[in-house]
């Protein structure tokens, strides 16, 4: 593959097309800006902040713009918010479709065949594999991401974290987690 | 179309294998593909639903076994060859045998964030919305032979209106290159006994997100 995608890029440039400088800062951006932290901030301050979080299930592309230090993020984001008696998933069935302004690029298990098919089916079985068993009685929501809407599970903040501060609560907040076929980690008990 | 690419509920796949610490791009020339596929989408002339539509046009047995960025390397490809803005020939003596048939400016580097960001989907209608938030709807069944973002799975069956969220770009038109045609956008959800019987999980709520051409009342 790499023979052909650097002819076609040697394509593209002499036409004029695209500048190879161009594309090593969008690779740049994934790499190193772009990525799941950004959702972790959000998801603390959400903990943290009742008002943020109000605004944040309320509309959640205008409360992540407000946060300057996620930066601005694309239209219809919707946040949907775990509960004792809810656990929330995402997938995209059709494609790919992922929060990518919050979570970076999807992992390679997002995008494939076997978490397509089976999460909108047996949730349950794919929680399993990812380690993660509910309660027989709490409801299980996929949602499938089939437009242009884009989904962020806010995880329950987990016991044994009072008095935690922003990064300390954002430490424990996986990617999985705010996709949902993971929990937020547990805090470190001391000694 | 009902291709391979929709494969909610479908059985074989096997087991889901996440990898530890994996990298955003497994070798450099995925992560040329990527920006390649951003820069050339502010200039090539397609849309994201023709993206889509290129891409699970591809034959199934290359759907299901090339990794993620060779498909879509191959969807650039046939995107450009399609417009006649690259020639297979071109690609195969990886050089351009005549200028770029684009008018537009290639993407600079200080609208890199720009293109990055989402755009909204969004557009304004001056029809009224047919259904409401508690609605009790059922999902037409459709088949179109061209794009269309109403999973099989979910077809023919009874959900109801949780949200809903405006009037968004329709990418059954987009993709055929008949324009926005901006249709209502609803959250359906849907009992997981109305979608694969009542053997399954009791406690299992699947939702799609369904533009109103997709739906019919109760």
């Amino acid at each position: 593959m790499t023979l052909r995608v650097r002819a076609l890029e040697t394509v593209l440039l002499e036409k004029g097309l695209i500048d190879p400088a161009v594309l090593d800062l969008i690779v740049e951006a994934y790499e190193t800006r772009i990525g799941p932290r950004n959702g972790a901030k959000v998801v603390a301050r959400a903990w943290l902040d009742p008002d943020f979080k109000r605004a944040l299930l309320e509309d959640a592309t205008a409360a992540v713009s407000s946060l300057g230090h996620v930066g601005e993020i694309g239209d219809h984001l919707i946040a949907v918010e775990n509960l004792p008696t809810l656990h929330n998933m995402v997938v995209c069935t059709l494609c790919s479709c992922y929060p990518t302004d919050l979570l970076g690029l999807p992992p390679v298990w997002y995008k494939s065949a076997p978490y397509r098919s089976r999460v909108v089916r047996n949730a349950r079985g794919v929680l399993a594999e990812f380690g993660v068993n509910l309660p027989p009685e709490m409801e299980i929501r996929v949602w499938d991401s089939t437009a242009e809407t884009r989904f962020l599970v806010l995880p329950m903040r987990p016991a044994g974290t009072e008095g935690f501060d922003v990064d300390a609560l954002a430490s424990l907040v996986t990617r999985d987690s705010m996709i949902g076929t993971g929990l937020p980690k547990l805090p470190e008990v001391g000694p | 179309m009902n291709g391979v690419h929709d494969m909610g509920g479908m059985d074989g796949f096997g087991r889901i294998e996440p990898e530890r610490d994996e990298p955003v791009f497994h070798a450099p020339w995925e992560g040329r593909v990527m920006a390649m596929m951003r820069a050339m989408g502010c200039v090539g002339g397609w849309n994201l639903d023709m993206f889509r539509n290129a891409r699970e046009s591809q034959p199934p047995s290359f759907y299901l076994t090339a990794s993620y960025y060779k498909s879509w390397e191959k969807t650039l490809e046939t995107l450009l060859l399609e417009r006649g803005l690259v020639m297979e020939e071109e690609i195969v003596a990886s050089r351009s045998f005549s200028g770029s048939t684009v008018a537009g400016q290639p993407l600079r580097a200080e609208d890199v964030s720009k293109a990055l960001k989402r755009q909204s989907y969004e557009r304004s209608t001056s029809a009224a919305a047919l259904f409401k938030v508690g609605d009790g709807v059922r999902t037409r069944n459709i088949h179109l032979p061209t794009h269309t973002r109403l999973p099989r799975y979910a077809r023919g069956r009874r959900g109801t209106i949780e949200r809903v969220h405006g009037c968004h770009v329709f990418p059954d038109s987009s993709a055929v290159g008949a324009g926005d045609d901006p249709q209502w956008l609803y959250t359906v959800v849907f009992d997981g006994s109305e979608l694969w019987g009542t053997d399954d999980d009791p406690s299992l709520k699947v939702s799609v997100e369904a533009f109103e051409p997709y739906l019919e009342a109760l």
